[in-house]
């Protein structure tokens, strides 16, 4: 049994080879978190974060830092699901996510989803900084508890920031504790899978997406400025899989 | 402050055109998310601690002094639909329009000029308190009322609920919603310091997902 909170940082930082390929002069991660390169295709490399202990458990404090400099092209996937789960220690758990993306540089984000388990207290901010001429693609998926247990609590804030100017700011609180009507028909109605997909590219400002749902639980939402939100939500991860897959094949068609 | 005048501007027939939009209580009726005055207090619980916080955030920070301009764009930020973008754009330009004959101001007219095709609504709602002598609390309460009030008359105009009920949910939200307020005045009070980053960002995915199959709705009772 931990006896104290962990505190543990992982960082990548991806650069351009001058070969058309990308290399990662930085790659190192502490406690539970262990980024490991596999192989890449093209000129991108790819990392795979993999959990090497349980958590975050109350009173962890995980920060994970990926930086992409000019022309590198990073894609960072996870081993597995992350499962927050309750602690002996009070104050909750908190996860920040600071990724920043260079003119040119292209960064896949895309973990498996984060469980909230029962008990559990999880604070997570992702802030995405990137230049004009970046691109991006950031997926999250949150799924409120395990199959047929309680939610946990969690407070999920995610930020992009394109040339300095925000153009996503939104912040989910749900689960036990969280403001009232969390569950209620304005915000999940019972549904227990939320997911944002972020897109961002000098391409939607050439050529704008066309806002619109896609089906009954999520939706298209260009945002003011050269980037795309699906915002979804499901009763369950694998629908909810599905549906950010499918929009992201619809909207990754190649750019004209 | 002038308790008369928030009367005035809080008032449901203040011209503003409020009234046409449902603040997605329609999109929540068709899709059989609200049937009853239980089901519509938490619809409208929800939509207070989510738009509702954000938009008295933003109101008392403009009240409070702070660049429209960057209220506006956290305003976007916040606001990830489209649809939804757009009803706060035309509510601000029809709120703008109301204000300026209210309460004539520079101020006023300066975001006029600044914003022809209309800025947020609790960005212009904030500067019309500013306007008519109110304070940031005000502003926020105006938003806070409205966030709850609107989706409340607008189901009874569609299940035909009735308004006694409807009023009942708006006044058992009533503490919740003065928290709120309090709430959303503490981080407006940030903004000086901290930049609109310290402004809450709180999100109702649904809302934000239904608005954009309402605003594709051929026949519709209400704009948004």
């Amino acid at each position: 049994m931990r006896t104290a909170g962990v505190r543990a940082l992982a960082r990548i930082h991806a650069r351009a080879d001058g070969r058309g390929g990308t290399c990662l002069p930085v790659l190192d991660g502490d406690g539970p978190l262990a980024p490991r390169r596999t192989r890449g295709s093209g000129g991108e490399a790819h990392v795979v974060l993999v959990g090497a202990m349980s958590g975050p458990l109350g009173g962890d404090h995980l920060t994970v830092r990926a930086d992409v400099e000019p022309g590198a092209r990073l894609r960072v996937g996870s081993a597995a699901a992350t499962i927050a789960l309750p602690g002996r220690h009070p104050g909750g758990a908190r996860q920040d996510v600071t990724l920043t993306v260079a003119d040119g540089g292209e960064l896949h984000w895309l973990p498996e989803q984060l469980i909230c388990a029962q008990g559990s207290d999880l604070t997570v901010t992702t802030r995405a900084d990137l230049a004009p001429g970046a691109r991006l693609v950031l997926r999250e998926e949150q799924i409120l508890g395990r199959a047929a247990e309680q939610p946990g609590r969690l407070l999920s804030r995610l930020t992009v920031r394109i040339g300095g100017r925000t153009v996503l700011d939104q912040e989910l609180a749900c689960g036990p504790g969280a403001t009232g009507g969390w569950d209620g028909p304005a915000v999940l109605a019972g549904r227990r899978a939320v997911g944002q997909l972020v897109l961002v590219g000098p391409e939607f400002e050439v050529r704008p997406v066309g806002a619109g749902p896609l089906g009954e639980d999520a939706a298209v939402l260009p945002l003011a400025g050269p980037a795309v939100l699906v915002s979804a939500v499901a009763t369950d991860a694998l629908r909810l899989r599905r549906l950010l897959d499918e929009a992201q094949d619809r909207l990754a068609a190649p750019s004209v | 402050m002038s308790r008369s005048a928030l009367l005035v501007l809080a008032d449901g027939r203040f011209p503003a055109g409020g009234h046409a939009h449902s603040g997605g209580a329609e999109a929540a009726v068709a899709a059989g998310r609200i049937t009853d005055a239980a089901s519509l207090e938490d619809f409208c619980r929800g939509r207070l601690h989510t738009t509702g916080l954000v938009s008295a955030a933003l109101a008392a920070s403009a009240a409070l002094g702070a660049d429209p301009a960057e209220l506006d764009a956290a305003a976007d930020a916040r606001t990830p639909s489209p649809a939804l973008r757009t009803a706060a754009r035309r509510l601000g330009r029809q709120l703008l329009r109301a204000a300026r004959a209210t309460w004539p101001s520079d101020e006023l007219d300066g975001l006029a000029r600044r914003f022809p095709k209309g800025a947020h609504q609790p960005v212009v709602l904030g500067l019309t308190a500013r306007a008519a002598g109110l304070g940031p609390a005000d502003a926020a309460h105006c938003a806070v009322h409205e966030s709850v009030s609107g989706p409340a008359t607008a189901t009874v105009r569609l299940l035909g609920l009735d308004p006694f009920d409807a009023t009942a949910v708006s006044a058992r939200l009533a503490p919740e919603a003065d928290r709120v307020v309090e709430r959303a005045v503490d981080a407006a009070r940030r903004v000086a310091g901290e930049g609109v980053d310290a402004l809450p960002a709180a999100s109702a995915p649904l809302l934000e997902i239904l608005a954009e199959a309402h605003a594709g709705w051929s026949v519709r009772l209400f704009a948004s």
